[in-house]
């Protein structure tokens, strides 16, 4: 399909193939995320679609294929090489650190952005060069008001909440959400649709997501993923539209 | 020549010896998550029993069963009381606990049977020396070792890989819900378990007992040997262990025996034997971290 | 935890109990003077040196996640570098062809952390590519080979360890009296303390509580983990090689045995007995494991047999220690 609006694409994913035993998890995958747009990738549960978030910040190695990162073949990265070139992901089950409080959770994230950790005397938790910017994330995740809570003591919907809060610490060019929406409740879910389109234009998104009102709400391109492959890519209105889509996914009830 | 083949077996002996506790060992880590550090002592438990029965009724063959169930009682046991409360802890939990069942069975051991080691004689219906080939004679009873090691290797992969029990042990590994759909009692299963594997280091127990001496801490000494050969080997996987075992028994035995000898060619002569004795000693630990750097999970981790 | 508005006063009044816990073991020789037990002063130099080695280990197994049971190793270490340069000093014979002899306490302290820092680093890099149970039996199987080697080291007394006949000495102060031995190892405790205190509390200490708590976490951020880990268990096998160095000056003693398993198992012993990850819990779990063996080895040669259960129904039944038991004698939940 012809690319309409100019530029290199910020992430592209060239023909990626892995296999788990004799399934399929990554069949021939393409694709293209351009600069400041949200790309929802949409399929059925199992249809691969955490399994490519985790080849593309590196946890898993595809079998081939290519991915470029504005540009630059990415396979040599590691994990924390990618993450500091500029990816970041949330996790669908939260990866936290269960004994901090959110704003130690993210203050550790922009610890991280700052460059080494081998500094042992000076209280990282008195340091404002940490604690400013975390607490900016905070609210722009819209949890501004729960920063001491401890991660264990906290809500589902707000540990999600707190997943965007420290990927986003990360500084990340392409963030690259894993179902930010799931077991959210209809007020949650708003919050963070809402929380999303405030961080649109800034960074470019890949959006993993069930939920289609969120999806048709925020994405400016929507791909479908069905056992490993893209079975069709377009606008939201031609993705409603394409029959093909609707049998193999958007019929089953979930829109 | 003849001293090489000898020692080799003697390594292979070493070796099948090591497997026996490995195995265990490792099933148990595998399946049911637990580090067991007081595996060693029913080796040791083994091989007191089998000594004290063999004492009091000169019969070999009373002795050795009975140094197999009084292993394979003091495991279930073990299990039943303390290691089933720390399937769901962490490790740093089960290193504690089981470290603080060596100590009391080290000490218990100690009070009933003091600290003086016991001998215990080879069997006459399995002493002597065989030609093994054209003037290489070994002794008949290390040879049984390795007969009785390597048919319990191949037993234990028959079970493994062949039986309904073997089917749970690897569903259990890897879906403990799904066995237990199956209805199957998974606690009871990994009792039976855990007294299979202290029947296997009661059975290394009873073997050595005639060739080594019986002491209180012997069980530790096999014990750390043990777990260089399941790291070298790979951790949850019996190939590995088989492997490793074999590896760290015939290295081992080799760097004792033929070290100082190659020492002796470029210095004196007690200089050599100090320095082989430590160099030796340390040989299948060095191995150990040569593995490391080249295959980080084992030569044959049971996953991947 | 206390809120953030009282977190000075609970700041001020944390400092206060601490330095009224430092007076009152600064006073412990002449309390135990007064009483008429001079040997208190050598018990409680022991704990004092024991709670620098398990503070060590705490760095590593409380705020890494690092589960070593290997620290013996290091800890004997500090104390061969003791006994080894009063050796070359009584001699005057040469080391590696340097003449490195001394018996002062302000180079063999200095020394022996580095050098045992440094074997902790060739170690803790290998070891350190695996994690997990593997690491367990790693870092004790690498313990028991350093073992053997001193056990072989017939140059230095092999299995029989070496004398070390005068302490090391300090200028100004006579290190042979055991009250002012008793405050050296004091203030050297009271310094690591304080420094264990600001390194868990620093930028380095935040990034080792993620790697104990998520390292995947960890990686989702840009961290590489392998060097703060191995940061963090060279920096625990220094101070366990000080407090080694100050073990060899007390007990004027060193042999294999230091670094023998078991006194690794009892290193975790008192860090769990303690509270894993708290500051002062490895203190308190030196001075109740060294009381409690000393009572009940005072009471029969067989203590082990009592010790041992013990420690299985404390594993089993409280978590985190002697915190959690206070928690379950009270009624509290378990944690």
């Amino acid at each position: 399909m012809a690319e309409p609006s100019g530029g290199d694409p910020v992430l592209r994913v060239e023909r990626l193939f892995k296999r788990f035993g004799g399934v399929n998890a990554t069949d021939d995958l393409s694709l293209d995320l351009r600069r400041g747009e949200i790309h929802a990738l949409i399929g059925p549960n199992g249809a691969g679609k955490t399994t490519f978030i985790g080849q593309l910040m590196g946890e898993i190695e595809p079998d081939s294929g290519r991915i470029l990162f504005e540009g630059r073949d990415i396979a040599a990265l590691s994990t924390p090489a990618r993450v500091r070139a500029g990816l970041a992901r949330t996790f669908q089950i939260t990866q936290l650190l269960g004994e901090e409080t959110a704003l130690g959770n993210v203050a550790l994230a922009v610890q991280a952005r700052q460059g080494h950790s081998f500094r042992f005397w000076a209280r990282a938790g008195a340091d404002e060069s940490l604690r400013a910017p975390a607490c900016d994330h905070l609210a722009a995740a819209g949890l501004a008001a729960r920063a001491q809570v401890r991660v264990h003591e906290m809500s589902h919907g707000e540990h999600k909440q707190l997943e965007l809060a420290v990927a986003l610490a990360s500084q990340p060019h392409v963030l690259l959400l894993d179902e930010p929406m799931a077991g959210l409740g209809a007020s949650e879910s708003r919050d963070m649709v809402e929380a999303l389109k405030r961080m649109k234009g800034g960074l470019s998104i890949l959006l993993v997501e069930h939920d289609m009102n969120a999806v048709f709400a925020l994405a400016d391109r929507v791909s479908v993923l069905v056992y490993g492959r893209i079975i069709a890519s377009g606008t939201p209105a031609e993705i409603q539209a394409d029959a093909q889509v609707r049998a193999a996914y958007l019929g089953e009830g979930d829109a | 020549m003849s001293l090489f083949v000898e020692q080799a077996l003697n390594g292979v002996q070493l070796g099948v010896t090591l497997f026996l506790l490995a195995a265990g060992l490792t099933l148990i880590f595998g399946i049911m998550g637990v580090i067991n550090l007081a595996h060693g002592s029913l080796y040791m438990i083994g091989a007191y029993a089998m000594a004290a029965v063999a004492a009091k009724t000169g019969s070999f063959l009373l002795a050795a069963p009975a140094g197999l169930a009084a292993a394979a009682l003091a495991g279930v046991a073990m299990e039943f009381l303390v290691v089933r409360r720390l399937y769901a802890r962490d490790h740093l939990d089960q290193v504690l606990a089981t470290f603080g069942l060596i100590l009391f069975f080290n000490q218990a051991i100690t009070i009933l049977f003091g600290r003086q080691p016991l001998f215990v004689q080879i069997p006459p219906f399995l002493d002597g020396s065989v030609a093994i080939f054209e003037g290489v004679r070994y002794p008949f009873y290390r040879l049984v070792i390795i007969a009785v090691g390597l048919v319990t290797a191949i037993g234990l992969y028959l079970l493994i890989a062949r039986t309904r029990l073997g089917m749970l042990i690897r569903a259990g590994a890897t879906n403990r819900d799904m066995v237990r759909a199956l209805g199957v009692d998974i606690r009871a299963l990994y009792t039976i378990l855990f007294g299979v594997g202290a029947m296997l280091a009661g059975l290394a127990g009873v073997m050595a007992g005639p060739i080594l001496s019986v002491q209180v801490g012997m069980g530790e000494q096999v014990l750390i040997l043990t777990f260089v050969v399941v790291v070298i080997g790979g951790v949850g996987s019996v190939r590995g262990a088989f492997l490793g075992a074999l590896l760290v028994g015939v290295v081992d035995t080799m760097l004792r025996a033929f070290l100082p000898g190659v020492l002796r060619q470029v210095m004196s002569g007690p200089d050599a034997d100090a320095l082989a004795g430590g160099l030796s000693a340390m040989g299948v630990y060095l191995l150990m971290a040569l593995v490391l750097l080249v295959k980080p999970k084992g030569l044959a981790p049971a996953h991947g | 935890m206390a809120p953030v508005v009282t977190g000075q006063a609970a700041s001020a009044r944390r400092n206060l109990w601490l330095g009224a816990l430092v007076a009152a073991l600064a006073a412990l020789p002449f309390l135990a003077d007064l009483a008429g037990q001079p040997a208190m002063t050598s018990l409680a130099t022991r704990i004092v040196i024991l709670a620098i080695a398990a503070a060590s280990l705490n760095l590593a197994l409380g705020y890494g996640g690092l589960v070593s049971f290997g620290h013996a190793a290091w800890y004997g270490i500090g104390g061969y570098v003791v006994g080894v340069l009063y050796r070359h000093y009584v001699s005057g014979d040469p080391f590696l062809g340097l003449s490195v002899g001394t018996d002062q306490l302000l180079v063999t302290l200095p020394l022996a952390a580095l050098v045992s820092g440094l074997f902790a680093a060739v170690f803790g890099a290998l070891a350190l590519r695996t994690s997990g149970v593997q690491f367990i039996m790693i870092t004790l199987a690498f313990a028991q080979m350093i073992f053997f080697f001193f056990v072989a080291l017939k140059a230095y007394g092999g299995d029989d360890g070496l004398i070390v006949r005068r302490r090391n000495s300090l200028p100004f102060l006579d290190t042979r009296d055991a009250a002012t031995f008793y405050w050296v190892c004091l203030t050297l405790a009271v310094g690591w303390f304080a420094f264990m205190g600001r390194l868990v509390r620093s930028r380095f200490g935040a990034v080792l509580a993620g790697v104990r708590q998520s390292e995947r976490r960890m990686a989702a951020i840009g961290v590489r983990t392998y060097p703060y880990k191995l940061a963090a268990f060279v920096i625990s096998g220094m101070g366990a090689g000080l407090a080694g160095a100050l073990m060899a000056n007390h007990a004027r003693f060193v042999s294999p045995d230091m670094m023998h398993w078991t006194q690794s198992g009892e290193l975790m012993i008192m860090v769990i007995l303690g509270g894993a990850g708290t500051l002062l819990g490895p203190a308190a779990g030196a001075a109740v494991l060294i009381l409690l063996e000393t009572q009940l080895a005072a009471l029969t040669e067989h203590w082990q047999i009592v010790l041992g259960p013990l420690l299985v129904l404390m594993i089993l039944f409280t978590r985190g220690g002697l915190s959690g038991l206070a928690r379950l004698v009270r009624g509290g939940r378990d944690g």
